[in-house]
C-alpha cells in the first residue's frame, strides 16, 4: 500500500475500520469531529454500525453495550467529551469487556477552547475513572503513529479485555501527513465464550461490575490488578533519540515529542549533548529507562502543553537521581522549538557548563 | 390390586427463563409478578436462546441472578444506550431493558428520549412505583404531589419540585415509537392485560417495527409505608387516576399484533 495524505482524525478513523471495527458511536466535538464524520460515511458503507449518539454519556454507554457482545467498538472524543464518559469507562472497565477511546485533546479546564493540548494527561493515564484502574495509553506523533497505534489499541484491548486510549491532541487532528493504512480486516464473525450472544444450549452469561461481598468485590479487583501487571511487563513502548551520549533528556509525547526532536537538533548543532525520550505508553510509563537514563544525564527537561502532569510522573520514577526540570505552554498555545532550545540553553548553563552557549538557531 | 400407569400433564410450571433462585424483594413487591411476567413471554415466544437483558441500578440491580437470560448491568440510567449498542452489533437478538422510575425518568431521561427518537428495536419494561426504592424511599420523577418521601419529607411540594413526569404520554409523540402503553399489576385481571402487553412489546421488537415500551404501575410497600394489600389499593385510588391506564402509541403496523 502506498503513502497517501491524511488529515490526522481522518487516518485515525480509517484505521479503526482496517482494524476491524465493528461499530462506533460518538458525539460532534472539535477538534475531533471529523472523525465522526468521517465514520459516518465509511461504516455504514462496509454494513458496520454508526451512531451519532446523544451525548458522550450515550455515546461511551452504547460502546460499553457493544463490547459486551464481544464486537470491536471504539468512540472518540476531546476532553471535556471525555470527562463525561469517565463514569462508562469505570464500568467498562470494571466489567473486563475491551474498548478502544480516541481523545484529540483540546484546552481545559472548562470549556476552554480547541486548540490542542496535553492537559488530559492525569484523566487519561491515572484513570478518570473511579475506582483502582489504568487503561493502556498510547501517544503517537505523527499521523502514521496514529494510524499504527488505532490498530495496535485493538489488538491490545481484545488481548487482555481492557480499555486502550489513543492520546491525539488538536494538532495531530488536523494536520496532514502521509501515511500508510493497513489492509482491511474485515469484521469478525465468532464472539468470545464471556460474550452476550444469548443463552442458547449454554449456562447464561453475565457482565457485571457490582458484588456485594466485599471479599469476592476484592477478589475481582485483585483480579484486574494482575490484568494490569501483566500489561505493565509486556507492553511498554518508547522512542528515544540520541541518548547514548546524551548530558540532558528531553522528555516529551505527542506533538510536543516532534518539537522536542527539533529542538534536540538544534541543541546538538550547538554542541550540547541533548536527547530525547518519547514514551509510546504514557501508561504504562517508560519508568525503568527512564530511570536508567537518569543515572547518566546531568539533567531531565520534561516539556509539555500543560502546567505540567507527565512531569510528575518523570519526577516519580527518577527518584531524585537527577534534577528533573519542566517546561509548558497552556491555553492552546504549542511551544516551538525556539523557546524549547532556550530552555535547554539555560538548564546547559546551570547543570553543565559555567560559559553560556548562544541559544540562536542557525 | 394392579398398578395403574397415570399420566401426568403439567398445567402449570415456572417458565425456564425464571431461574430457580429465591428473590431479595420485599415483601408485597410486584417486581417478583412483573419478572414473572417477562419469563413467561419469553418462554412462550422461545426466544431464550437470544435474549439479552438490561440490568437497572435500583430494586432490579440482580435481576440476572433472576432470568436464566444473558444480562449485562448498566450504569443508572443508561440502560437504554447499553441496550442499544447490543441491539446495533446483533440485530437478529431479543433485547430489553428492565428499568425503575429514578433510571428512566430522572438520571437517565435523556437515553429513553432518544431511543424512543431513534426507534430502536429494543423493548423496556418500566416499572413505575413512583419512588426511589433502592436508595431507601426518596423522592421520584414519577412520585404524586403531596406524597411523602425520604427527600420530600413534608409531601412533594409542587412549587419547589415540579409535577411528576408521565413519560408513556411523552414518549409516545416520538415518531419512532411504535407501542407504548400503561398497564398495572394491582390486580389479577390488570396482571393479564400487562402480560399481554409485554407479548406485544416484544411482538413488535422481533418484527422490527420499532421501539416498545410498557409502563407497569407497581407497589413498593417498604417505602411508601404503608402494607402490601394497601400499596395494592394506592396504585388504583392514586396512582391510576394521575397515569391512566392505557395505550398511548399503537403503530398502524403493530395493531395486527396486538395480543388479546
Amino acid at each position: 500500500m502506498a503513502k497517501e495524505l491524511w488529515k490526522g482524525n481522518e487516518a485515525v478513523a480509517e484505521a479503526a475500520v482496517r482494524a476491524g471495527c465493528e461499530a462506533y458511536f460518538g458525539y460532534p466535538i472539535t477538534p475531533q469531529t471529523e472523525l465522526l464524520e468521517y465514520m459516518s460515511r465509511r461504516m455504514p458503507e462496509l454494513g458496520r454500525v454508526f451512531i451519532q449518539a446523544e451525548s458522550e454519556l450515550a455515546a461511551i454507554n452504547m460502546v460499553y453495550g457493544a463490547a459486551c457482545t464481544g464486537a470491536r467498538v471504539m468512540t472518540s472524543s476531546s476532553s471535556p467529551g471525555v470527562s463525561l464518559m469517565q463514569e462508562g469507562l469505570s464500568y467498562i472497565a470494571g466489567s473486563e469487556v475491551p474498548a478502544v477511546m480516541v481523545d484529540v485533546m483540546r484546552v481545559g479546564p472548562g470549556l476552554g477552547n480547541i486548540q490542542p493540548s496535553q492537559g488530559d494527561y492525569n484523566q487519561l493515564v491515572k484513570f478518570g475513572g473511579h475506582g483502582d484502574f489504568k487503561a493502556i495509553c498510547l501517544a503517537p506523533s505523527t499521523v502514521q503513529e496514529s494510524v499504527d497505534l488505532t490498530v495496535l489499541a485493538f489488538d491490545l484491548a481484545d488481548k487482555y479485555r481492557t480499555l486502550v486510549y489513543v492520546v491525539s491532541d488538536g494538532a495531530l487532528g488536523q494536520m496532514m501527513e502521509p501515511a500508510e493504512l493497513p489492509p482491511l480486516q474485515l469484521v469478525r464473525k465468532e464472539r468470545p465464550g464471556w460474550a452476550l450472544t444469548g443463552a442458547d444450549h449454554r449456562p447464561k452469561n453475565i457482565i457485571t461490575s457490582i458484588y456485594l461481598d466485599p471479599e469476592q468485590m476484592e477478589k475481582l479487583n485483585l483480579r484486574l490488578q494482575a490484568k494490569l501487571a501483566e500489561i505493565r511487563k509486556n507492553e511498554v513502548r518508547w522512542k528515544e533519540y540520541l541518548t547514548e551520549d546524551a548530558d540532558l533528556l528531553l522528555v516529551a509525547y505527542g506533538t510536543m515529542g516532534r518539537v522536542c526532536y527539533t529542538a534536540m537538533k538544534q541543541a546538538r548543532a550547538k554542541g550540547i549533548k541533548v536527547g530525547l525520550l518519547r514514551p509510546i505508553t504514557l501508561w504504562p510509563f517508560p519508568s525503568e529507562r527512564i530511570a536508567e537514563l537518569a543515572d547518566q544525564v546531568h539533567g531531565i527537561l520534561t516539556v509539555e502543553m500543560s502546567a505540567g502532569q507527565m512531569v510528575e510522573d518523570v519526577r516519580l520514577y527518577v527518584e531524585g537521581r537527577c534534577p528533573v526540570q519542566f517546561y509548558g505552554r497552556m491555553g492552546g498555545i504549542v511551544p516551538l522549538p525556539d523557546e524549547v532550545l532556550k530552555v535547554i540553553g539555560e538548564m546547559n548553563d546551570e547543570l553543565i557548563t559555567a560559559e553560556p552557549v548562544e541559544m540562536v538557531a542557525a | 390390586m394392579s398398578a395403574q400407569m397415570v399420566r401426568e400433564e403439567v398445567v402449570f410450571k415456572r417458565p425456564a427463563p425464571l431461574g430457580q433462585t429465591v428473590t431479595h424483594y420485599c415483601p408485597g413487591c410486584t417486581h417478583g409478578i412483573i419478572h414473572r411476567l417477562v419469563a413467561e413471554v419469553i418462554d412462550e415466544l422461545d426466544v431464550a436462546g437470544k435474549t439479552i437483558g438490561v440490568a437497572p441500578v435500583g430494586c432490579a440491580v440482580f435481576a440476572y441472578n433472576y432470568f436464566e437470560l444473558d444480562f449485562v448491568e448498566s450504569p443508572h440510567g443508561r440502560a437504554t444506550a447499553v441496550a442499544t449498542g447490543i441491539k446495533r452489533v446483533q440485530p437478529d437478538k431479543v433485547v430489553f431493558t428492565y428499568q425503575g422510575d429514578g433510571d428512566l425518568a430522572a438520571i437517565g431521561t435523556g437515553e429513553t428520549v432518544h431511543v424512543a427518537a431513534r426507534g430502536e428495536n429494543i423493548t423496556v419494561v418500566f416499572v413505575n412505583n413512583a419512588v426511589y426504592g433502592m436508595t431507601g424511599g426518596q423522592m421520584a420523577p414519577t412520585t404524586l404531589p403531596g406524597m411523602v418521601t425520604t427527600s420530600s419529607p413534608k409531601g412533594r411540594d409542587v412549587e419547589l419540585a415540579g409535577y411528576p413526569l408521565r413519560m408513556s404520554e411523552m414518549l409516545a409523540t416520538t415518531s419512532g415509537a411504535a407501542y407504548i402503553v400503561r398497564r398495572s399489576v394491582h390486580d389479577v385481571a390488570n396482571i393479564r392485560k400487562t402480560k399481554k402487553a409485554l407479548m406485544t412489546a416484544f411482538k413488535v421488537q422481533m418484527q422490527c417495527m420499532g421501539f416498545s415500551m410498557v409502563e407497569i404501575l407497581s407497589t413498593c410497600p417498604t417505602n411508601w409505608g404503608i402494607p402490601a394489600g394497601d400499596a395494592l389499593k394506592f396504585i388504583e385510588e392514586k396512582m391510576v387516576p394521575y397515569y391512566p391506564l392505557g395505550d398511548y402509541k399503537v403503530h398502524e403496523a403493530v395493531k395486527p399484533l396486538v395480543a388479546h
